[in-house]
């Protein structure tokens, strides 16, 4: 399979050092302040599997996507140091980041991928910041591609893609055709780090940036979002002596 | 005895109060309060040292530092970072991924890298990238009196210094009984652009051993270098269901560009040749390096997994490199004399290894012999020019040791230093130094 290039998506998410995320006072989000961004763990496994193709010399090139403001390079220059040959940067900021949804997302996706007549997507399997897990499943849509979700195994045979898809019944065999779009799952592989070396090999690989507009995307949400709020506290358990006295407490706070 | 003893059943010894400062003006205040109404102050990051440290032997305040896990200040192009007690070693790794670096020194646990400061850790690539005494530039602690120090001088972080007493090493390594640690400014390393991994098998303990100490004299940078025994091969081999042969095995690591690991790599297996090793087998891709290294790191399971239904003391003794093969050979004697399962593994290229001592806590009689044992296995590493505790720290169990390992001057000077910052013994008393009790 001589594919002409491979596009990967590598989502910048937000990056909890800390498990402490304190939601915005005004119940509008999510504390982003101060909060570390970095590649989504999927996306880094997707452009993991894009770079060993290449190394396998089954693909020509790996470009890397990422959507949102100008620290969206960063991400971008990560994969590049993990081995990807050049990066697109679509830029969006302000209140278009803050509502950009998996939708406009695949929009995008699928106009570059005409646009750079790619044969192979690879994305994360979903963002750990919103956990959505559709932006693949509308690009292929969009694009009328075969799709290999939840990705744990691929190999390229032909023109064809032989798949392992780790569904909730087990492991799933399956063949598509290319262009495909496939989303990564943890077991796919193990990412390398960028190394020092890397990384300054990287900064002197292009990236260009783009306007959604330029693609003819409009990335108007059509979603509101209502209102963001915490779980609620959890309540203080109580210990009981027998289990005559559990049932009579399941019964008194109506749970049996 | 008492103190061996003291480690397996005297499991728990809780504080009467903990609290949960998130930054250092609260430590500050706090440790102001228990100065005041002189109450013992036990530091506390994720509790994962080995030799009691966190025990509140006399009951008093444990200031448990979690919520304080901010990774501060990072200068990627100077090789430092300043962390909260509640950063464990995985996740600033974790964090620093994306710049090319890491933080190497790698003790079993996920341990919290003020923490690790504090018992001056060490893990299996000291050989290569050196301890916490090493990598630790800057420490913020509070002291017994509520006071705030910067070890080296505030937010000052130079690669080199000869400012002034040496205070943060002073810190580094005094378990809590000086002051707590609120922040620490490390040293950092450029992940390396290749790592490769192998096993190889030798006919004796001896011919491992010197395999060790030869491929160090040979000027190989090499980044691991681990010793199993055979029981402890074979006690891997039954737990994670490995087939690799039982009889002394050295885990190697090499770090480096492609071209400078062929060198490091050809010039080992001519040495391990030469002393009668099997070839290597190698991991070069991440997954089957992982792959080796689990069957390490699981020693301890696979070692309790011996004897279902014991417990394991893991001694730490560490010697001058020369005197190795000597300690290593002379122990399984012991072992094998006194009818011990002890299971070996280290880091021999450090001249530090442990004896997983299994041993059944209900059996005073075989808790005596461990503690024999494990009291002439640090005795025959003192009289070797080493230390009883390599890596660990000194804690509850190894305070006689330490007085025969400094003798009485040091033990005065140590002592001085501990009455001069600490007058009334507040912080984490019971460690490291014995107090006459009246």
């Amino acid at each position: 399979l001589s594919c002409k290039v491979l596009s990967s998506v590598v989502t910048p998410c937000y990056c909890f050092v800390s498990p402490q995320i304190r939601v915005k006072p005004d119940n509008t989000g999510v504390v982003t302040d101060g909060v570390k961004h970095s590649m989504n763990p999927f996306c880094e496994i997707a452009v993991e599997e894009a770079v060993k193709l290449k190394e396998k010399k089954l693909i020509k090139e790996v470009v890397a996507v990422s959507c949102g403001p100008q620290q969206s390079q960063e991400t971008i220059r990560t994969a590049l140091a993990m081995g990807a040959d050049r990066g697109i940067h679509v830029d969006v900021s302000g209140k278009d980041y803050e509502n950009l949804g998996p939708l406009q997302v695949s929009k995008i996706l699928a106009a570059l991928a005409k646009q750079e007549d790619a044969q192979l997507i690879l994305l994360g399997k979903q963002a750990i910041d919103d956990d959505c897990n559709q932006t693949g499943q509308m690009t292929a849509a969009l694009l009328d591609w075969p799709q290999g979700t939840f990705a744990s195994e691929v190999s390229l045979e032909g023109d064809k893609i032989n798949l392992v898809r780790e569904i909730d019944g087990g492991l799933e065999h399956i063949k598509i055709n290319t262009p495909a779009v496939i989303t990564a799952d943890l077991r796919l592989n193990t990412p390398r780090y960028a190394t020092l070396p890397n990384i300054m090999k990287a900064k002197k690989k292009k990236i260009v940036t783009v306007k959604p507009a330029d693609l003819g995307v409009d990335v108007t949400s059509r979603l509101e979002v209502l209102k963001v709020e915490e779980p609620p506290q959890r309540q203080a358990g109580m210990k009981v002596e027998t289990v005559e006295d559990l049932v009579v407490k399941l019964k008194e706070a109506g749970r049996v | 005895m008492a103190q061996l003893i003291a480690l397996f059943l005297c499991r728990c010894r809780p504080p009467d109060v903990v609290v949960f400062p998130r930054c250092v003006e609260e430590v500050s205040a706090l440790a102001k309060v228990c100065h005041k109404h002189r109450l013992p102050i036990i530091p506390f990051g994720t509790g994962t040292g080995l030799e009691g440290g966190v025990g509140a032997m006399k009951g008093g305040v444990c200031f448990s530092l979690r919520n304080m896990e901010q990774v501060l200040d990072l200068h990627p192009e100077d090789f430092d970072v300043t962390v909260e007690p509640g950063v464990t070693r995985k996740t600033l790794n974790a964090y620093l991924r994306d710049t090319g670096l890491w933080f190497p020194i790698d003790p079993g646990a996920d341990a919290s890298l003020c923490g690790m400061a504090a018992t001056s850790a060490s893990g299996t690539n000291a050989v290569r990238y050196g301890t916490m005494r090493e990598n630790v530039i800057n420490l913020e602690v509070v002291l017994a009196d509520g006071s705030v120090v910067h070890t080296a001088g505030k937010g000052r972080r130079p690669r080199k210094t000869s400012a002034g007493y040496n205070l943060t090493n002073l810190f580094v390594g005094s378990e809590g009984t000086l002051g707590i640690i609120t922040k620490t400014t490390l040293r950092l390393y450029g992940i390396p652009e290749a790592m490769v991994s192998a096993v190889c098998s030798f006919p004796s303990v001896q011919a491992a051993v010197d395999s060790t100490v030869q491929t160090l004299q040979a000027g190989v940078p090499i980044a691991r270098i681990e010793f199993l025994d055979d029981v402890m091969i074979d006690a891997c081999n039954r737990f994670s269901s490995l087939s690799y042969p039982v009889t002394p095995t050295l885990f190697l690591e090499f770090h480096g560009s492609e071209q400078s690991l062929e060198e490091q790599v050809k010039t080992a297996e001519d040495i391990t040749q030469s002393n009668g090793g099997s070839d290597f087998q190698w991991a070069r891709d991440t997954e089957t390096r992982n792959r080796l290294w689990k069957a390490r790191h699981d020693a301890w399971y696979a070692a309790l997994a011996l004897r279902p239904g014991c417990k394991a003391y893991s001694t730490d003794v560490c010697v001058p490199l020369s005197r190795l093969p000597q300690i290593i050979v002379e122990t399984k004697e012991d072992l094998i004399e006194n009818r011990l399962t002890g299971p070996i593994a280290g880091h021999v290229g450090d001249g530090n290894f442990h004896c997983l001592m299994v041993v059944d806590p209900n059996d005073p009689e075989e808790m005596h012999r461990v503690h024999l044992f494990t009291e002439r296995l640090a005795r025959r590493a003192l009289a070797m020019d080493g230390t009883c505790t390599g890596e660990h720290g000194v804690g509850l169990g190894k305070r006689a040791l330490l007085c025969e390992e400094m003798g009485p001057v040091g033990i005065q000077v140590m002592q001085s230093l501990k009455d001069a910052l600490d007058p009334n013994n507040l912080m984490n008393p019971g460690k490291i130094l014995q107090r006459e009790e009246p």
